[in-house]
């Protein structure tokens, strides 16, 4: 077992996790199609921009800048939303967050909420919070409501419901929905979920959204969306909570036009969002009448305490970093065991949630480097992996004592790391290698053999071992 | 100019005509090239890994090894990533100030080769005659750290003979990934099966790129499947000459 392994008892590790969804054919397609288009899309949308990377660079610098002064932008946001007649709620946890949501509803006397695309109240388990108080919440976003009638779990951030395909949806929504003959293209299920939600944000006094940005000059939280029904939630409920993370705050309105411009194109591949839906507190007879903002920490406090690992709070959530990791378009994001699945979730997730029980995350990449080049706020991902898994390592050096250091991984790698300091204990490795790896690549490409050699040679054949190396001969001809 | 060669842990041991490659191409574009004996391993390994505290001392050795070089030559984009990239991180987490200061200072000399020749010495004819058809893959750390653009195809394209091919979706990761490979192996054996795939679409018998650590895992499979396709080093094709196809 390797150290990783060790330290993220309790939950799977996402080496244990990914061979079953590698397996999954169905999945393998549709992750191939899915992630394939918006891809090219998505390219095609920022290769629009002739100043892309100056925005990019834009967008860093204001999140950087808003990240160090926090404390001061998040007050001036409590004191704006408030004098827009709004309410600010602070939570420290997701258990606080999720019992001040529970507590409004409960206030009202009501037993049912519609919800726009939040996953911040994914990473909280909302839904199974209002659920074990008896009340109904209702996903509205088609994704995600897909997911919720499958009682799934998403696995991509903008598009939870990547995994399934049309002709599963169909399938689903016949069954859960009660619409017989329903056919499989797209504009039939889209009516069919319309339909059936149209009535839910009629009769629903309580919508519930996430944010993608509040501003804190103004008040003014603002959500982007494809489908309208984040406006119907925002717009027709008598009350309406808004739940975001703290790192989600701007300073100033201004700062919008960066990231109005980064984030569609970057997600959606769009050049402007369909809906762009900005609210300040409450207006008299326009919209609901309540306002509450439930702004949470979650471990976004401690992020901020890595100076390397903090980069992860810049994150918008436009999700290109999944679409473009060769990981990512193979596994799924169910394999990540993580809210927020693909590059992004393998910095923030060990991160919030503490590196013992993420731990293999950080590994769950091959370095590759194609999510920082399409990351809009320009989060070096693989730096910040590298960094993690660092982290990980050392804290488990430290941490486990004897244990720790006679892991076998740990071992092997010091051993290695004392003969590489000195050129002679170097050359004898090198001699002890080519001399006895005959037989130990026999051995080790054999069926059922362990460790990393057969790993490697499942499918793989081993180089020819040259019969020399290459000190050797230059001392030899030079 | 005079070169030393960093020829990295990994090819000396087991890929030893790239480097008699790599000496042969800068030696016939008359330039001196030294072997620092007292050199080993960048770290890299045990930095990605997340083994870093052990790769601190490996650091110390290259920067001693290598001070004095007017320019450091590698094969390998990701041990010169290693250097140029992940080495003041390095210094950070030893909080040796005079570590950091003698990384800053070499970082700029250390090159790995299609930019060594591309970039730096502006050379993209280097007299090499291969007279095969080849698609080349672009390594990550060549393509997203190093940003060596189109530096290795400048090369091929000067090499007489030689029919080069394109790759589809080149730029997307072999799979190999270092640890990563055996620590996820399934993950990496999907993405090389795909790999493999437009490799063999190609039509092309032989396949090279920057790093033989790509070339190991993109060979090893198509070894395996008995393909009819090898994996050649961009310095060997890069050192052939027509005395070597007459041979």
């Amino acid at each position: 077992m390797t150290l990783d392994a060790v330290v993220t008892r309790g939950h799977p590790t996402f080496e244990q996790r990914a061979p079953a969804a590698l397996a999954d054919s169905q999945l393998r397609h549709n992750l191939r199609n899915a992630t394939g288009t918006i891809r090219r899309r998505r390219a095609a949308a920022v290769g629009e921009m002739p100043d892309w990377q100056a925005l990019r660079e834009a967008g860093r610098a204001i999140k950087e800048r808003t990240l160090r002064h926090l404390d001061h932008y998040l007050l001036q946001l409590e004191v704006a939303v408030e004098r827009a007649g709004g309410q600010v709620h602070w939570a420290r946890d997701g258990d606080e967050a999720n019992a001040i949501v529970v507590d409004i509803v409960r206030r009202h006397g009501e037993t049912a909420v519609v919800k726009s695309k939040s996953i911040t109240s994914e990473e909280t388990g909302l839904d199974a919070a209002l659920s074990a108080a008896g009340i109904t919440a209702t996903e509205t976003d088609l994704a995600e409501l897909i997911v919720q009638l499958a009682h799934d779990t998403p696995s991509h951030i903008l598009v939870p419901a990547i995994h399934f395909n049309r002709a599963q949806i169909r399938e689903l929504f016949i069954r859960e929905l009660g619409v017989p003959g329903l056919s499989d293209r797209p504009a039939d299920l889209a009516e069919a979920a319309r339909v059936y939600l149209r009535r839910k944000f009629l009769e629903t006094r309580i919508g519930i959204t996430g944010a993608n940005f509040a501003v804190a000059e103004t008040g003014t939280v603002c959500v982007v969306e494809s489908e309208g029904n984040g406006r119907m939630v925002a717009t027709l409920p008598d009350v309406l909570i808004t739940l975001a993370g703290i790192e989600k705050v701007l300073p100033t309105w201004r700062d919008l036009e960066v990231f109005l411009q980064l984030l569609p194109r970057s997600s959606t591949a769009e050049r402007m969002n369909p809906y762009n839906s900005f609210w300040t507190g409450v207006t008299e007879g326009d919209g609901p009448r309540e306002f509450h903002l439930v702004l949470l920490d979650n471990g976004r406090t401690d992020v901020l305490r890595d100076e390397v690992g903090r980069q992860a709070l810049r994150c918008i959530r436009c999700s290109a970093c999944l679409n473009v990791c060769p990981v990512y378009s193979r596994v799924g994001g169910h394999a990540y065991d993580s809210v927020y699945p693909g590059p992004i979730g393998a910095i923030l997730t060990p991160q919030l949630r503490g590196l013992a029980q993420a731990g293999s995350l950080p590994w769950a990449s091959s370095l590759c480097g194609a999510c920082y080049e399409v990351c809009p706020v320009m989060i070096n991902i693989p730096e910040a992996l590298v960094h993690l898994r660092g982290r990980v390592v050392r804290e488990g050096q430290d941490a486990r004592g004897l244990r720790g250091r006679l892991d076998p991984e740990n071992v092997a790698m010091q051993a290695v790391a004392l003969a590489f300091d000195d050129a002679r204990r170097f050359e004898a490795a090198q001699r002890l290698l080519l001399w006895g790896a005959g037989p130990v690549t026999r051995a080790g490409a054999a069926p059922g053999g362990r460790g990393p050699l057969a790993a490697w040679t499942t499918l793989r054949d081993l180089p020819d071992l040259p019969g020399q190396t290459f000190r050797d001969w230059w001392r030899e001809n030079r | 100019m005079r070169v030393a060669l960093f020829i990295t842990c990994f090819n000396d041991t087991l890929f030893p005509q790239t480097g008699r490659a790599v000496v042969q191409v800068l030696e016939r574009l008359g330039h001196q090239v030294d072997f620092p004996f007292e050199q080993t391993c960048c770290g890299q390994m045990h930095f990605n890994t997340g083994y870093q505290r052990e790769a601190i001392p490996l650091a110390r050795r290259f920067v001693r090894v290598f001070a004095d070089a007017e320019a450091v030559v590698a094969p390998s984009a990701s041990c010169v990533a290693m250097v140029r990239h992940f080495y003041p991180m390095l210094a950070r987490l030893s909080g040796d100030e005079r570590l950091a200061a003698d990384i800053e200072a070499l970082r700029p000399r250390v090159f790995e080769l299609s930019e060594f020749l591309v970039r730096r010495l502006g050379v993209e004819d280097v007299g090499a005659y291969y007279p095969h058809r080849v698609t080349y893959h672009p390594t990550c750390h060549s393509l997203r750290m190093l940003e060596v653009g189109d530096a290795p195809l400048r090369l091929l394209r000067q090499v007489r003979g030689i029919d080069l091919v394109e790759l589809e979706s080149a730029e997307e990761c072999c799979g190999f990934g270092g640890t990563f490979a055996v620590k996820n192996a399934d993950t990496s054996l999907a993405m090389l099966a795909d790999k493999l795939r437009r490799v063999i679409d190609t039509g092309a018998e032989v396949c090279t790129a920057g790093d033989n650590s790509c070339l190991m895992q993109i060979g090893g499979a198509l070894s395996r499947e008995r393909a009819g396709v090898r994996t050649v080093h961009l310095a060997e094709i890069l050192a052939s000459t027509e005395e070597d196809a007459r041979r």
